[in-house]
């Protein structure tokens, strides 16, 4: 057994697959008498990525952390083996850990604004693993930096390392948080939801970053919701569910043909092309819908050259939505796809004429709409409503769901005569959309992610509208969550014939819903078509770039 | 270009505030019932009369509260310009030379009093935050306890505990470093508390941060992530408020200056208002505001090197 402060495994024993870097044998982690890991077993060789899957609460980042002994105060973590290269982490010092971490195993959190110190420079930030292993001298770690920097594909490198976090996007500080983990060059690589907050262009070059990693011989363990992530990088696929592995394969086998129902379900979930028209969530086998009627007739909200310039405060001014024109007809879904910062949702926002645009009109139901005072747009209100990605933020957190529902249904159409009748109207919409009666006197902090945005929806169909602009209503949501909302939001469309304006980031869930696709880049609408035009027969160069950055469970 | 308009602005800001200061001092003069002449008159003879048009003649010539309103206004904010502040009633000398004298020993007094309380919040704070339910507890009742005890109170027991009893320290200490001591702690050991409380809400909270769980996965040790990572984050609100006690420091300086004897614009203040010395008290109050005005601008100073978020915005 060597001792914990050893030096990196040598390049030459971890190039090939078949020593064991890491084993794990029934690892159980509780937090008082919860427990959120279960028994749980797996191994890591050097060249390989293992990938532990699962939603949230089924105790994936538990598992990651408890890999670097940072599993949190109060845990309680047993396991009949848990070795890297040889030596015991199961009965490691604090001090010793110190030790580990940072050379042995690199940890890459996701990237918030908060996973750098913001107050600190960058430069300062990627070399810290190294002061803190007493690598170099100042200098030499300044220019270690700035190497690592560029080695993660960062442009001029020399500039970033004397910014702060807040001045890089988000792909920037990405690569700077992987930058940091490997700066040792540790044979592990454990990164914890490293793509979630990414746009699909930079979230496949940080995957591709993390197979060169790979390439190099480095152990990875990628930890993720999102199983089309994981298809691009993994060699083996760990499904977890409520603390415990229920499937455990060669990633060709878990992701195309899976064993265990809840596989199956994960899978069934994603939105692509090959779910349009079909049921994502409830049954295992795909149940084909039967087609709306798309009224195309007078359009119910339409845009006309919407311009909307920002003056910033150097006094320079950023058109963030170019000349943007479109038609939503009755009964019909109009996805916006874009990036951040592409403006679909400053789009969205004059759509709903919460914002004014420097140029150009909306339309609602050929009338004016934007270019209303605000005293005579109000009655017009309620026939357009609209679904946020945070609902509880849209909610206000003191009040009950009767009351944020009944409060939506007394600006609607047809207000409610009687406290009675305000009250049955709302059990019938909390009931449309998959809640019940009981749910009236909850508070909205006490429900889960799906259960609030079954709320907001059921808040924005009260007053009856016509139109409903949702804003990425899915993008916090569980892949099975996000299925049964995006479900639920297709049923009640074929029930009310209500028209959705559709801005998402994720080409999936646009391709899943939409009947016509806006492609949005810098503000202008780079593509316009039916999403079959859009997604078969792309014309723009820059569709065709977002299309080949989707990850795909195929590319396994 | 437009960190030099910012400041500009600032500044420009300053002298705005203080000039309302100042107004609202010599209007409140004027609300002062009584005639201003005649209540002068009786503070310099003792006695307590009606005094006749003719013999107040010479005291309104001399201070001019005959002209206009406006006029004696514009005189008065002209004079502030010049940094004449009036001539004070009792001691019939300017009032910058009454409280010249004494503002630096009130400055040193509530200066060093802000930095000894700092230092107790910050090391308090450090060794207590989230190290268990026994330290953690023992910080907060400590903070808690302090930051609702009144400087009177404080001062009384300091000085009848430390002086009276053990006789560790001088009991009318004067301005020298070892009487500066417990007037020093008899302002320090509330605002530390105080400090101390907003400190670690935001020390609890940034402790929470994903960068902070970056930090550790790196290898560094508990105490480093809080020295050189949390701290930096868990003082800017401390900061912020640190202008505000300021300020707050120099009213609580009348008391403790009151309770050890000590020299300083506290005394001269409490005498000023036992005298009706109207000149003087207003003085004060200027001076009172200019402190907070430039406790404020240092503030925002130290702010912008803390986050380098307000320089960019």
């Amino acid at each position: 057994m060597t001792t914990v402060d050893d030096r990196p495994v040598g390049r030459a024993d971890r190039v090939s697959g078949t020593t064991e870097l890491l084993r794990v044998e029934n690892l159980r982690v509780s937090f008082g008498a919860t427990e959120v890991v279960g028994g749980i077993s797996f191994t890591a060789r050097p060249g390989q990525c293992l990938a532990i899957v699962g939603e949230s609460g089924s105790g994936k980042s538990v598992t990651a952390r408890t890999l670097v002994g940072l599993t949190g105060p109060g845990a309680r973590v047993s396991a009949d083996r848990i070795d890297l290269a040889g030596a015991d982490l199961l009965h490691t010092t604090e001090r010793a850990w110190r030790g580990l971490r940072g050379r042995q195993i690199g940890f890459v959190l996701q990237d918030a604004l908060v996973s750098l110190d913001q107050l600190r420079r960058v430069g300062d930030e990627v070399a810290e693993p190294l002061k803190l292993h007493r690598w170099g001298n100042r200098a030499a770690r300044a220019a270690k930096a700035v190497e690592l920097l560029a080695s993660v594909g960062v442009p001029e490198p020399e500039v970033r390392a004397q910014q702060r976090p807040y001045e890089l996007s988000g792909g920037l500080r990405q690569r700077a948080l992987i930058a940091s983990a490997i700066a040792l060059d540790p044979p592990l690589l454990i990164a914890d939801e490293p793509t979630t907050a990414l746009d699909v262009t930079v979230q496949a070059q940080v995957l591709d970053l993390l197979a060169a990693s790979k390439e190099r011989g480095t152990s990875i363990i990628l930890i993720s919701h999102d199983l089309s992530v994981v298809a691009r990088l993994a060699d083996e696929v760990a499904v977890m569910r409520d603390g415990h592995i229920v499937e455990h394969g060669p990633a060709g086998q878990v992701l195309h043909d899976p064993r265990h129902d809840y596989t199956r379900m994960l899978l069934a979930a994603i939105p692509s092309e090959h779910t349009r028209g079909t049921r994502l969530s409830g049954t295992a086998t795909t149940v084909q819908r039967a087609r709306r009627q798309v009224d195309r007739g007078r359009p119910v909200l339409e845009a006309r050259h919407l311009t909307k310039v920002f003056r910033g405060p150097d006094k320079v001014d950023r058109t963030v939505v170019d000349d943007v024109s479109f038609e939503l007809f009755g009964g019909e879904t109009l996805g916006i796809v874009g990036e951040s910062g592409s403006g679909k949702t400053t789009t969205a926002r004059i759509a709903l004429a919460i914002l004014e645009a420097t140029s150009g009109e909306v339309l609602l139901r050929g009338e004016p709409w934007s270019a209303l005072s605000t005293d005579r747009r109000r009655p017009l209100r309620k026939q357009v409503g609209v679904v946020y990605q945070d609902p509880l933020s849209s909610f206000d957190p003191r009040w009950s769901v009767g009351r944020i529902v009944t409060d939506a249904l007394a600006t609607g159409r047809r207000p409610p005569s009687s406290k009675t009748e305000a009250r049955d109207r709302a059990v019938r919409l909390l009931e449309q959309v998959g809640l019940t009666g009981a749910h009236l006197a909850s508070s909205p902090l006490r429900l889960s992610g799906g259960q609030r945005q079954r709320v907001a929806i059921a808040r924005a169909l009260a007053p009856e509208p016509s139109v409903i602009v949702c804003d990425e209503p899915v993008s916090a949501l569980d892949v099975s969550i996000q299925a049964q909302v995006l479900d639920l939001l297709t049923d009640l469309q074929d029930e009310l014939g209500v028209s959705y304006l559709f801005i998402s980031h994720d080409l999936g869930v646009i391709h899943h819903v939409s009947d016509r696709i806006l492609v949005m880049k810098d503000g202008r609408v780079v593509e316009h078509g039916t999403a079959t035009e859009v997604f078969e027969r792309p014309r723009h160069p820059y569709t065709r770039q977002l299309l080949t950055a989707v990850p795909r469970l195929g590319s396994a | 270009m437009s960190r030099l308009r910012r400041i500009a602005v600032k500044a420009v800001t300053s002298v705005v505030v203080i000039v309302a200061a100042a107004s609202v001092t010599f209007f409140a003069q004027l609300a002062v019932p009584g005639d201003r002449a005649n209540t002068l008159m009786n503070l310099q003879t003792g006695q307590d009369k009606k005094w006749s048009v003719d013999e107040l003649a010479p005291l309104n010539e001399r201070f001019g509260f005959d002209d206009p309103v406006i006029v004696q206004y514009l005189d008065y904010v002209t004079g502030l310009f010049h940094g004449d502040l009036g001539t004070s009633y009792t001691q019939k000398r300017p009032v910058t030379e009454v409280i010249g004298g004494q503002l630096l020993p009130s400055l040193t007094l509530t200066g060093a009093a802000l930095l000894v309380a700092w230092a107790l919040a910050l090391g308090i704070t450090l060794l207590t935050v989230k190290r268990g339910r026994f330290l953690t507890s023992l910080g907060t009742t400590w903070e808690a306890l302090t930051a609702s005890l009144p400087h009177y109170w404080v001062g009384v027991v300091l000085l009848v505990v430390f002086a009276v009893q053990l006789r560790v320290f001088p009991i009318i200490g004067g301005t020298s470093a070892l009487g500066t001591v417990l007037p020093v702690l008899t302002l320090a050991i509330p605002l530390a508390g105080f400090l101390g409380q907003v400190t670690r809400d935001e020390f609890e909270q940034v402790l929470q941060q994903p960068f902070v769980t970056t930090a550790r996965t790196r290898g560094m040790s508990d105490l480093g992530v809080r020295v050189q990572h949390v701290l930096r984050h868990a003082i800017l609100p401390a900061i912020t408020l640190s202008g505000w006690a300021l300020g707050a420091l120099v009213s609580g300086a009348v008391i403790a200056e009151n309770i050890f004897g000590r020299p300083g614009i506290g005394q001269v203040l409490v005498t000023a208002v036992n005298t009706r010395d109207l000149p003087t008290v207003s003085g004060i109050v200027l001076v009172v505001a200019a402190i907070y005005v430039v406790a404020n601008l240092l503030v925002d100073l130290a702010y912008a090197i803390v986050d380098p978020r307000l320089r960019a915005a």
